[in-house]
């Protein structure tokens, strides 16, 4: 059976569930949670990502995703909280499969 | 990388999945649904003692891929009844005393074109020119590169989204084996590695869809794709392959690497 490909060699950090309640978490206060698409990587691992309603904003890595080593690549799906202050910043909480 | 005795143990799992994969692509013919060639699969698989690697894998609800014509990998086998002129994908993976084998194959059901005979031979030549790099101090992408150049010289797409990967008590073990690339690039090969190279070749584009179900890979622009894949063990003396069927590819010796001799021995 042929595998996905990814980049990166490291173990994949694996998560069934994308929902919120099954993955135990909250959201930091007053964030507003989008989904959207990583269009280019930039530095210091931040990202351009374009959301569902078409909105480019800039997005850095949440600590939870940095230290499970999840690989973020261009054209993934992600899950992002913006600020409510600035909504073209927002972090990057989630990679779906 | 893997002792002597784990690979003793692959090719006794290789050899149940290459002598039911042989079964079966004898057995594919038009009028039959592709679940009863999955049961006759799994049927086989577990008579020799084995157990089907793919049922349950990530949910996957069978023991075989089964793939027609535009399809190129991962198709589900429900209640399509092959016709005359489909060409037919079997990926097929055994779990024997915990270890992994994975084979694949594309047969013609009845009468087939000749653009899809020469895909399917192309296809299986490429597998061959990637088995014959997998030499020791040779490098990862130098397999890569033999099975891409092969394929896009005569004129196919080679699929980039899906690789082959490394094997053992896993069935997908790092290294990841891409069927494109520039040569001489990623991991020496050593003796004891295990991998299972599966070249994805396509008579037009190379970009692919995967369809609502989550696991059927399509070809985006509707046309014919082939998929021939084996478990090669790299020992000291080259290659060998651990999914060997009996009426294999016999004519094709690529470089160093002889599969007559290996099944005469």
């Amino acid at each position: 059976m042929a595998r996905k490909r990814r980049g990166g060699q490291r173990p994949e950090y694996r998560n069934s569930g994308s929902d919120r309640a099954a993955r135990n978490e909250t959201p930091k206060e007053e964030a507003i949670e989008v989904e959207g698409t990583i269009v280019e990587p930039l530095p210091n691992a931040m990202f351009r990502v374009e959301l569902t309603n078409g909105h480019r904003v800039l997005a850095h890595v949440s600590g939870k995703i940095r230290t499970n080593y999840i690989r973020i690549l261009p054209g993934d799906r992600v899950l992002i909280e913006l600020s409510p202050y600035d909504l073209t910043h927002g972090r990057i909480t989630y990679r779906y499969k | 990388m893997k002792s002597a005795r784990e690979i003793e143990i692959m090719r006794r799992s290789g050899k149940i999945t290459s002598s039911v994969l042989a079964d079966l692509l004898r057995t594919a013919r038009a009028g039959m649904t592709l679940r009863e060639l999955d049961r006759l699969a799994e049927k086989g698989i577990r008579e020799r003692g084995g157990l089907p690697t793919f049922k349950g894998y990530h949910g996957f609800p069978a023991s075989i891929c089964a793939s027609v014509n535009e399809v190129v990998v991962h198709g589900i086998p429900g209640d399509y009844t092959l016709k005359d002129g489909d060409i037919l994908s079997i990926d097929i993976g055994t779990t024997f005393e915990k270890y992994v084998s994975d084979s694949a194959a594309t047969v013609g059901i009845g009468a087939i074109s000749e653009e899809a005979k020469r895909l399917m031979r192309v296809t299986q030549e490429s597998l061959m020119h990637g088995i014959a790099q997998m030499q020791k101090g040779n490098r990862l992408t130098d397999i890569s590169h033999a099975v891409q150049a092969h394929a896009e010289e005569n004129g196919y797409g080679v699929v980039r989204v899906l690789v082959g990967h490394g094997v053992g008590t896993q069935m997908h073990e790092e290294p990841q084996v891409p069927n494109y690339g520039e040569p001489g690039k990623g991991v020496i090969l050593r003796p004891g590695l295990v991998l299972a190279i599966e070249p994805m070749i396509t008579e037009g584009t190379f970009e692919v869809e995967t369809l609502k179900d989550g696991w059927t890979v399509v070809t985006a622009d509707g046309k014919l794709a082939a998929h021939f894949e084996h478990t090669i063990a790299l020992t000291e003396d080259g290659p060998r392959i651990l999914t060997l069927r009996e009426n294999d590819f016999m004519e094709l010796d690529v470089g160093r690497y002889r599969p007559k001799e290996e099944l005469a021995a």
